[in-house]
């Protein structure tokens, strides 16, 4: 398979509340900050655009069409969306690469799910005959897994509450995190129960946010002289939509994930993996592997700021900063979707 | 199974979200105007062009735009339909016409009505204005206009609709 | 330098109004079924599953994907969700043949489908924001000023969209999967039905439907070994423009234009009335067919309504390049499926497997979707033959 190099990421801060800005205002500012970095002027400079966003966040049809707006896309251009993270976008805009009618592209995610109850609206995810007229929300899913963790001794509160306190820690050398701080353990565990057993300090903040990324062959890479990183293997798994007949302590589509993409065939520095909630991150770790030699969520990972469907690009993103500032040689980023971890992706990423 | 079944063709499993909508921020600054009574596009640094309802970008460049520019109450005709459906949800009864019109000193058209007009009579290159709604009922809407109906100026040729300065169109007759 | 990739199996559902035996589970299999079936393949042969539907409120269920894996047997495989408003159908299967043509995958299915009846799609495509005028009067309402200013500029006779409407309801009455079966529709009867959005009237229109698309894409190898005859895929392109800026050209886009040309050097097509067998093209108000016959090149501009007129695009009138023989989306319109079903047909009249649509002698077919306003286009061209 055709290796494929990153030339370029960017992304908002994670906040809250973007504030009166529409799809338009929330990308345009990144999209221009990713064509620079990679020496760019616009969309028309790359041979492909895939995007990703989902137009329940905001209540409106067609998000992503709004999207195009932002991209100087006259002449038009070849350009595609999933209702899905971005990280999935970057899966299709590397099957275009290696199909040879791209060799270059632009990725990119963006989501404001401040308008909206994120929880609420993510139960309309869920069978529409059985499950989704419950209003199960996510949150309360979530606590299930976390439940069936505790009970069978999976993990502790205490065990969870270290994953916060990380993240929280970690964050502060993330500028665009949304929480962070010197959080200890202990203070952690002094939370109430928010969602039983979750503290809402287990569960990611819901943030507002875009990402983008520039991805192109190595020889174009090469040629516009930038530092890149390779992505040696990426795919993807979905699993049953049937939380009954899941192991939910476990995350066997990941594990399948990283297996096709190659994960096992290095050393593994850093891995920024999407754990919605703490005890996820457990679930993540263990289901690949990752051991001591592994930085998990240096950036804070999305328990420090969660931008719906811009996330899993982040991750790619980050490990993707951390490979060419030299700090890791190779990692890997892992990006989620639907109820308790039912589809995942894994990248891995090299140093070029 | 003893008994006969009904057959389930469905279930009603309404779904109710709530939503508190941003207009953005270019979109709020001209929501700002209209409330007094004008209407403000945005100029694309690049190429010049003149947005209204102004989105904070100009689509075809993909850059962001600034510059604020009041256009005319004033508007040409672009083309229109004339639609015998309701729209749901909406108070305005059919046969009704909506059409693109581009303002005076803008040049992308908008959607809105147009009335006080014999419907066979509408045609393209039409020149219409805003009737606006009393002062006292001006809101951070687009209907504060309630429709825009013909007025006695030449038609504008098509090759012209879109290029109009804030001025208006200085026609003759003979066109 | 792209692998080759074909379709060896198709399936779809017969479409109607309300398909209130099936969920939207049940609906997505049975086309996804078919399509195994016809390729004589089994669930275990498919690696990948690529999926697409217009916007979600359609159905009210968010990322469907999420709840259709099971039905589509995806546990453990990879599976997309592909979203590009009306242009879907046909995007999807270019990203399911792109899992083929980069050599990432051998063989892969991929379904999109529209339960129109389990929502109201009118509702979702007007769906009131605030600060806006609430006009949006549904896709007529949008399309009805750029036909009136293609009737201006073209000086076409008004009878030129009752003949489309009246000839793709002629095609479908020969497809029996088609929802609308108008065997004995009339000029006349057309012309007397309810004005809409004039200058479209009812039966100008697209019905709204229920109904699925499916098909199995394979590499080169295992193409050669299906038991009936492979679609090689040809050529595959998309364009995408903004809705609206100064100066569009919203007739005629240009990312149609751009995308025709793109599939066409692909394919090695430089006459594409003399060199394609027929096509497939997403002809949603029946005005679309003159307009789309220019943009996509089949006449010089301005003279796409003669080509209608001289019954060209006509299977009953013997034409020599039919449009849309299956009745097209004037016929049936599933929505998130009827590009896939253009790119699904244009496969089926180069396997020879059309049936009473056939046209005869068929190897070489454009399939075609567009979507948003006219700025989203998806294309592909098939043929019977290995190029």
């Amino acid at each position: 398979m055709t290796d494929i190099a990153i030339v370029a990421y960017q992304q908002t801060d994670a906040v809250s509340d973007a504030g009166a800005v529409n799809e338009v205002e929330l990308i345009i500012p990144v999209l221009g900050r990713v064509f620079e970095q990679a020496g760019l002027t616009n969309s028309q400079d790359v041979d492909f655009v895939c995007s990703g966003s989902c137009d329940y966040l905001q209540g409106a049809a067609f998000a992503f069409v709004l999207g195009v707006d932002a991209l100087g896309a006259v002449p038009p251009i070849k350009e595609s969306h999933v209702e899905m993270d971005a990280a999935w976008a970057l899966y299709e805009s590397i099957l275009k690469i290696r199909m040879g009618h791209a060799e270059s592209a632009l990725v990119y995610g963006f989501g404001k799910s401040s308008p909206g109850e994120l929880p609420i609206v993510l139960s309309q995810q869920l069978d529409p005959y059985y499950l989704a007229p419950q209003w199960i929300d996510a949150i309360s899913l979530a606590a299930l897994q976390a439940r069936q963790m505790l009970d069978q001794g999976l993990v502790s509160e205490r065990d969870m509450a270290e994953v916060v306190a990380r993240s929280r820690n970690n964050a502060l050398n993330n500028p665009h995190a949304q929480l962070a701080g010197e959080v200890s353990v202990d203070d952690v565990l002094a939370e109430d129960t928010y969602v039983s057993p979750l503290r809402k300090a287990d569960c990611c903040p819901v943030s507002d946010g875009a990402s983008a990324m520039i991805i192109a062959t190595v020889e174009k890479a090469e040629e516009w002289g930038k530092p890149y990183a390779v992505i040696s293997g990426i795919d993807h798994r979905i699993e049953t939509h049937n939380l009954g007949m899941r192991d939910l302590t476990d995350s066997l589509s990941t594990r399948q994930a990283a297996e096709g993409a190659g994960m096992g065939q290095g050393r593994v520095d850093v891995a920024e993996l999407y754990a919605p909630f703490s005890h996820q991150e457990i679930i993540l770790t263990r289901a690949l592997g990752l051991g001591e030699e592994t930085s998990i969520n240096p950036s804070g990972g999305v328990l420090a700021g969660n931008m719906m469907m811009a996330s899993g690009l982040s991750r790619v993103g980050e490990v993707f900063d951390r490979i060419v500032s030299g700090e890791a040689e190779r990692g890997i980023a892992h990006a989620t979707s639907g109820p308790c971890l039912q589809h995942n992706l894994v990248t891995v990423l090299e140093k070029a | 199974m003893s008994e006969e079944q009904d057959v389930i063709t469905g279930i009603e499993a309404p779904v109710y979200l709530k939503y508190n909508f941003t207009a953005g921020a270019a979109a709020a600054r001209f929501l700002h105007q209209i409330k007094k009574g004008v209407l403000t596009g945005q100029r694309c640094p690049s190429c010049q062009q003149v947005y209204i309802p102004p989105r904070g970008s100009c689509a075809a460049c993909g850059c962001p735009t600034e510059e604020e520019v009041e256009v005319a109450d004033k508007a040409t005709i672009q083309s229109f339909t004339i639609v015998t459906i309701p729209i749901p949800n909406n108070p305005i009864q059919p046969p009704y016409i909506i059409a693109n019109l581009v303002a005076d000193g803008a040049n992308i058209s908008f959607l809105h009505l147009i009335s006080e007009c014999v419907n066979e009579d509408v045609h393209i290159g039409q020149r219409v204005q805003a009737l606006w709604k009393p002062e006292e009922e001006w809101d951070y809407a687009m209907d504060n206009i309630r429709y825009f109906r013909p007025i006695d100026e030449p038609d504008v040729p098509v090759e012209m609709i879109g290029k109009l300065p804030v001025t208006g169109w200085e026609g003759s007759a003979d066109d | 330098m792209a692998n080759l990739a074909a379709v060896v199996g198709i399936g779809q559902t017969k479409y109607t109004t309300k398909r209130d035996d099936v969920s939207i589970a049940g609906l997505v299999r049975e086309a996804a079924v078919n399509a195994l079936q016809d390729a004589g393949l089994t669930w275990d042969d498919i690696e990948a599953v690529i999926i697409g539907k217009a916007p979600d409120m359609f159905e009210g269920v968010i990322m469907p994907e999420i709840y259709l894996t099971d039905a589509l047997g995806c546990n453990g495989k990879p599976m997309l969700r592909v979203h590009t408003a009306g242009s879907v159908g046909g995007s999807t299967a270019l990203v399911a043949a792109s899992h083929v043509q980069s050599g990432s995958f051998k063989r892969v299915l991929t379904v999109a489908f529209e339960k129109q009846s389990e929502s109201n799609a009118m509702w979702a495509l007007s769906n009131p924001h605030p600060f806006s005028t609430h006009l949006n009067a549904g896709a007529g309402g949008y399309f009805a000023p750029i036909i009136r200013e293609y009737m201006r500029r073209s000086e076409a006779p008004h009878d030129v969209g009752i003949k489309v409407a009246v000839k793709d309801r002629l095609h479908g009455a020969r497809n029996p999967l088609a929802h609308l079966q108008k065997p004995d529709i009339t000029m006349q009867e057309v012309e007397e039905s309810f004005m809409l959005w004039d200058p479209i009237r009812f039966l100008e229109s697209c019905p709204s439907s229920d109904g699925a698309c499916a098909m199995v894409i394979a590499n080169e190898e295992l193409a050669e070994q299906a038991p009936k005859p492979p679609a090689w895929i040809r050529g595959v392109a998309m364009r995408s423009e903004p809705t609206m800026y100064a100066g569009r050209e919203e007739v005629s886009p240009q990312a149609g234009r751009d995308c025709a040309a793109d599939v066409y050097q692909q394919a090695g097509i430089t006459d594409p009335r003399r060199d394609l067998d027929c096509a497939e093209v997403y002809v949603p108000f029946s005005w679309y067919e003159p307009m789309w016959l220019e943009n996509l090149g089949f006449a010089p501009e301005g003279e796409g309504w003669k080509l209608t007129m001289e019954g060209a695009t006509s299977l009953d009138e013997g034409g020599d390049i039919p449009w849309n023989p299956s009745g097209g989306v004037l016929s049936s319109n599933p929505i998130g499926a009827s590009g896939m079903i253009r790119f699904a047909e244009a496969a089926r009249q180069v396997r020879g497997d059309a049936g009473a649509h056939q046209v005869e002698g068929a190897k070489l077919a454009l399939g075609h979707a567009y979507g948003g306003g006219a700025q989203f286009f998806s294309m592909w061209v098939v043929g019977a033959e290995k190029p």
